[in-house]
């Protein structure tokens, strides 16, 4: 191991970093964001209503994520069409195509953590809701959801931890991010050891700070079920 | 638009290999994960801790560095050992090879802590009455052990495939002729990557319906035994 290679472009690092963050919170945001009214949707008798997200979902979960990025980052530019439009303005960067992307993608696992959430929603709590005549908004913002989310916690924590992963997919669209940085590394020095395992390292890191964090608001939201401290 | 000009032979020859890739690699990685699961549960302190190492490091890092990195590093390591015993020439690392032990290992940690969690929702009773009537802790293993925890496993085994087939994808980046790769040779041939990626994406599409399929029938054929309500 030579670690100057690793202390001589920490800063490269540093910047893939911030880079790294920054796509997998804004994705996540935006995801989320989708997420929510489409697992209502996907919730609804009607199916009409449900079937499209159906579709999404099926499709988003059913093919790779880099497959996905490649026809976003790739494949819109086979339309001449797009070209004109103010899209493709955002579509010929990679990190807008990364963005949108990974949205899609976590968007669609997202929709379905929630909508098993909503499914396990105890009966009880919904007919009372109903019998206080709450409208169905009403009791979506107050019942359902907030419950469907402390119930969805420990799955979408999953899938933060696998959304960092993904976005390493991104150093294959010529981003630099963590992995890209390490990829830049490695041509460089020719030294796969020290580039790989400094991003390895840097990956580790961000994903026990992600695991550490949810199992705190996990013990925050599910304080009800905690064992009590003394007995009443 | 959806006129192949003659890649679709092409394709699916990286199709071939994108499946038979998966499948050798599945193989790897059940080997590596009962191993791994039975190195959890044993009661040796340092194969435990070898295998929680195993299984929190891969789980903590991305796919493609883990795979940059054994790929890379692995050639690497492999010519200095090779040089160090007095072989001179340069050795290639077969990228076939490289991909199978890369996602085998990979996903070895993580059908560990399936396995790992099958093997604890069988009853110890049952363990210890097969030891009662006088079975070796390998016939415990092979009658009891196995066959239930078979069931237990059975939905966290195919997560599993469904992420691993998923990420057979990613092989294109160092240099296998996959499906992926295929279709990027194929696009930047006729200028018609939508028309190829998305060739690619109904692929995978097909192979993960047919998988759920597949995998719903085989848990509804282990669970003959659970009572249902």
């Amino acid at each position: 191991m030579d670690f100057s290679i690793i202390t001589g472009n920490l800063g490269l690092y540093f910047e893939g970093l911030w880079m790294t963050l920054q796509l997998l919170f804004v994705s996540l945001l935006c995801g989320l964001g989708m997420a929510v009214p489409l697992a209502i949707m996907r919730s609804s008798k009607n199916f009409i209503v449900q079937a499209p997200v159906r579709f999404f979902v099926y499709i988003f979960r059913g093919t790779p994520l880099l497959v996905q990025l490649y026809i976003v980052y790739y494949g819109f530019g086979q339309f001449e069409w797009m070209k004109d439009t103010i899209l493709w303005v955002f579509f010929k960067e990679a990190y807008f195509c990364c963005l949108f992307a990974f949205t899609l993608n976590t968007a669609a696992y997202t929709t379905e953590i929630l909508r098993g959430a909503i499914k396990a929603m105890p009966f009880g709590e919904i007919e009372a809701a109903k019998s206080v005549g709450m409208s169905r908004a009403l009791m979506l913002r107050r019942i359902i959801l907030p419950s469907a989310f402390r119930r969805a916690l420990p799955a979408y924590g999953n899938e933060v931890i696998f959304m960092l992963h993904g976005t390493s997919l991104a150093s294959i669209v010529t981003l630099i991010d963590l992995t890209g940085a390490a990829r830049v590394v490695n041509s460089r020095f020719y030294s796969p050891y020290e580039a790989y395992i400094t991003a390895a390292v840097f990956y580790m890191v961000i994903t026990y700070i992600l695991v550490w964090l949810f199992k705190k608001l996990e013990y925050k939201w599910f304080a009800h079920l905690r064992p009590r401290k003394e007995l009443a | 638009m959806f006129d192949l000009q003659g890649y679709f032979p092409s394709l699916m020859e990286g199709l071939l290999l994108t499946i038979s890739l998966s499948f050798f690699s599945l193989f790897f990685a059940m080997i590596l994960g009962i191993c791994g699961a039975l190195g959890k549960l044993s009661s040796y302190k340092i194969l435990q801790k070898i295998m929680n190492g195993y299984t929190t490091i891969v789980r903590g890092i991305p796919e493609l560095v883990l795979m940059l990195l054994l790929f890379f590093g692995g050639q690497m390591m492999i010519n200095q050992l090779a040089e160090m015993v007095g072989y001179e020439e340069y050795i290639d690392v077969n990228p076939y090879f490289a991909g199978i032990v890369t996602i085998g290992f990979i996903y070895g940690a993580y059908m560990a802590e399936t396995f790992r969690g099958a093997i604890m929702s069988v009853s110890k009773g049952q363990l210890e009455a097969g030891r009662a009537y006088g079975m070796s802790g390998r016939q415990v293993f092979i009658r009891i052990l196995f066959p239930q925890m078979i069931r237990h496993a059975i939905p966290g085994f195919g997560n599993n495939w469904l992420v691993l087939l998923k990420a057979t994808a990613l092989v294109s980046v160092i240099g296998l002729d996959d499906i992926v790769r295929k279709a990027a040779l194929a696009a930047g041939a006729t200028k018609m990557p939508f028309t190829f990626y998305l060739m690619v994406a109904v692929c995978y599409l097909v192979m993960t319906s047919i998988s759920v399929l597949l995998l719903s029938r085989l848990e509804k054929k282990y669970s003959v035994g659970v009572r249902t309500v």
